[in-house]
């Protein structure tokens, strides 16, 4: 009797080594103004698992979604229900960093490693940088950096500034004020899913700056833009927004009306390699919509997995393996937005572009790749992550 | 501050305090006349939105779409009142707030289930989606102009209807004193189901109007339902005059607050901690707002009743 005990107990010692499927928490913002950017990563990441034939890195893989509507007490509720009751081996989906810092010490309880799709706060990069988080996405600042250098090249005296209140929100203004390095004329911050910005705009007339800097994602976003068209600002201020702020959820919602806004982005849809041409085909066919950069990420965060699960061999609970794979995949696979490294850090070192939103040669409107603005641009705070 | 931000900041407050004005109007005709707390008014705000948006993606136009999302959210009314609600005018407030409550949960979790999660779209219509020259060399938006064009065209056939027409009259009747008007043979049945379904169609309004400035999500109607209710405390219960003036001030409040309180914060506070006080504030300020009136004069500024 005690021989079968014995025997049973070795065959779960053996069994810790290497995990037989993956089961990937996918805490995600998916309903309510700001859902539409999750579901658009949700779908990219859900693509590159049906190309693979439901398998990642060759094992098994279920996904387990969990709606966090934008609430941090509720993402850090159900971090919790994924990791103890549902028992998942990864986890990934966090599209809004105020979840993100509050789910943060839930995930690292539970000692499973966490892929970012999307949300890369400075504060977990940083200082408080840890093996178990790797982004897959860019740092938090990168896309308002490369702003700031498009903004210096066009030679503007100052920048007005404007981003919602909440940790994404500042890493935008300072990613943005590191890249420009001019006089900011004014920095606003607005209450997070606020959508009347009637008060902001007529702020804005008034002060009549040089070029507007906005950071507004998802519907947010949508509602800014309509209301600056609406009120004539956009023939008065040359506006200058990140790629998440004039995406194509953006674009369905607002029209013509942005043809000619300029964004900076580590990714477009017309980006010239065959991963990328791959990708596109594959998600137009799939879902009847052009992609937009959140669908590029929720792809390559599944394709990460899959290089380092296969590069590890499956063995994702041994730890400094796995990070060692994690940090090394970029190498060992071929993403849509081309080749980038993974810094010490865990976070992505690419390349920006300059886009503006114009037809492509259907007459449907896309953002098309017009420049590079800045290349091998990597997150500003690594500098102080002692990780090695 | 200049003039031409006053000036726009002055119309901002304006449409905001008009469109209030379309909610606290049914919202106090209800409490007024039926002595029920309707909670369930923002809700009709949120389906009359929904509707709308869905009519203006079948019929294509948005002018059509609209007097059929009124009728639409009326008969929705109507239905409800008939229904549901015409048996709580006898119990107390407390079960009352809590019926509706369960309204406002199964109405936003019907709405998830015919549209999804995903907020919709609802697009201003053709004509109205660019600005509008002012004089003085401002531009406005013309679709913020047209709104303020129908609440003062509502406010007036509101007026029109309350104080120069019989069933207007027989609407101050009740709300004066309901004993005394179904004493005196008003059909309070037919009254209270006709003044139910116009409080709905002036939700359909409000919500089918602010639906391509705000998002047509769920839950929608919650944030501005407390609004109303502070509207209608300040107004008067009962009183359309009083919803009048209460909503314009409240509106003028919360869009001047939001508007010049970060302003004099950003000269002392870094600004983070202005664009977040601003807004904290102002918000705090309708509510000091409403204890002053409460204290000053406890029936509201317009009663209706006594």
């Amino acid at each position: 009797m005690r021989m079968i005990w014995a025997a049973a107990a070795a065959a779960f010692a053996v069994n810790a080594q290497a995990a037989n499927e993956l089961k990937i928490g996918y805490l995600s913002t998916l309903s309510g103004p700001a859902g539409a950017i999750g579901v658009e990563v949700r779908d990219g990441f859900n693509l590159a698992i049906k190309m693979a034939g439901n398998k990642l890195g060759g094992l098994p893989t279920e996904v387990i979604f969990a709606d966090d509507t934008l609430n941090p007490e509720m993402g850090k509720q159900l971090a919790e229900r994924l990791l103890k009751r549902d028992r998942v081996n990864l986890m990934t989906g966090v599209i809004f960093s105020n979840v993100m810092l509050a789910a943060w010490p839930t995930i690292q309880e539970g000692k499973v490693f966490y892929i970012a799709p999307n949300s890369t706060p400075t504060r977990i990069t940083g200082e408080g940088c840890n093996p178990y988080f790797v982004s897959a996405s860019w740092p938090n600042e990168g896309h308002h950096e490369a702003a700031g250098h498009y903004a210096k090249s066009k030679g503007y005296k100052s920048m007005y500034l404007i981003a919602p209140n909440y940790p994404a929100g500042k890493d935008a203004t300072t990613g943005f004020k590191r890249g420009f390095g001019g006089a900011i004329s004014a920095e606003v911050y607005t209450k997070l899913n606020q959508l009347d910005y009637s008060a902001e705009l007529a702020q804005i007339r008034a002060a009549k700056p040089a070029a507007l800097y906005a950071f507004l994602p998802g519907g947010m976003g949508i509602n800014f833009i309509k209301q600056f068209v609406a009120g004539g600002l956009s023939a008065e201020v040359p506006l200058v927004v990140p790629g998440f702020a004039a995406d194509q959820d953006i674009i369905r919602a607002v029209g013509e009306p942005m043809l000619g806004i300029f964004d900076t982005s580590h990714w477009a849809v017309d980006l010239d390699n065959d991963a990328n041409r791959k990708f596109v085909a594959a998600f137009e066919k799939e879902y009847k919509r052009i992609p937009s950069l959140f669908a590029e990420q929720g792809y390559t965060t599944a394709l990460l997995i899959d290089a380092a699960v296969r590069s590890a061999k499956g063995r994702i609970e041994d730890v400094p393996a796995f990070h060692k794979a994690l940090m090394a995949a970029p190498g060992r696979m071929k993403s849509p937005r081309g080749d980038f490294k993974m810094a010490h850090n865990g976070t992505p070192v690419q390349d920006y572009y300059l886009r503006v939103v114009a037809k492509d040669s259907q007459g449907r409107l896309v953002n098309k790749k017009i420049g590079t603005v800045v290349s091998g641009l990597g997150d500003f705070w690594a500098k102080d992550c002692k990780m090695k | 501050m200049s003039t031409i931000l006053f000036l726009e900041q002055a119309l901002n407050s304006l449409q905001f305090g008009l469109m209030l004005f379309l909610l606290a109007a049914g919202l106090t005709l209800v409490f007024g006349i039926m002595d029920m707390i309707n909670l369930a008014h923002g809700s009709l705000y949120m389906i009359g939105a929904y509707l709308m948006a869905e009519l203006v993606t079948q019929t294509g136009s948005f002018w059509v779409a609209l007097p059929l999302a009124l009728v639409a959210t009326a008969l929705v009314g109507a239905a409800l009142e008939v229904s549901l609600l015409r048996t709580l005018y006898e119990r107390d407030h407390l079960t009352q707030v809590l019926a509706t409550f369960a309204i406002i949960l199964i109405a936003n979790e019907a709405v998830r289930m015919i549209w999804g999660p995903q907020s919709i779209m609802l697009n201003a219509p053709a004509g109205l989606t660019g600005p509008v020259q002012l004089p003085g060399g401002m531009q406005y938006a013309s679709y913020r102009l047209a709104i303020i064009g129908v609440g003062v065209l509502v406010a007036l056939v509101l007026y029109f209807l309350v104080t120069k027409t019989r069933v207007g009259m027989l609407v101050r009747a009740g709300a004066s004193n309901r004993e005394m008007a179904v004493a005196m043979g008003v059909n309070i049945r037919r009254l209270f189901t006709a003044v139910f379904a116009l409080g709905a169609a002036l939700c359909a309004l409000a919500g089918a109007m602010l639906g391509p400035i705000l998002a047509v999500q769920v839950g929608m109607g919650e944030n501005i339902l407390i609004l109303a209710f502070v509207v209608i405390v300040i107004g008067g219960i009962g009183s359309i005059r009083g919803a009048f003036v209460g909503s314009l001030l409240v509106g003028l409040v919360d869009t001047m607050g939001r508007a010049l309180l970060p302003i004099a914060f950003a000269k002392m506070f870094p600004p983070q901690v202005a664009s977040n006080l601003g807004p904290a504030l102002s918000s705090i300020m309708i509510y000091v707002l409403m204890a002053a009136v409460l204290f000053l004069r406890p029936q509201g500024l317009f009663p209706a009743r006594g």
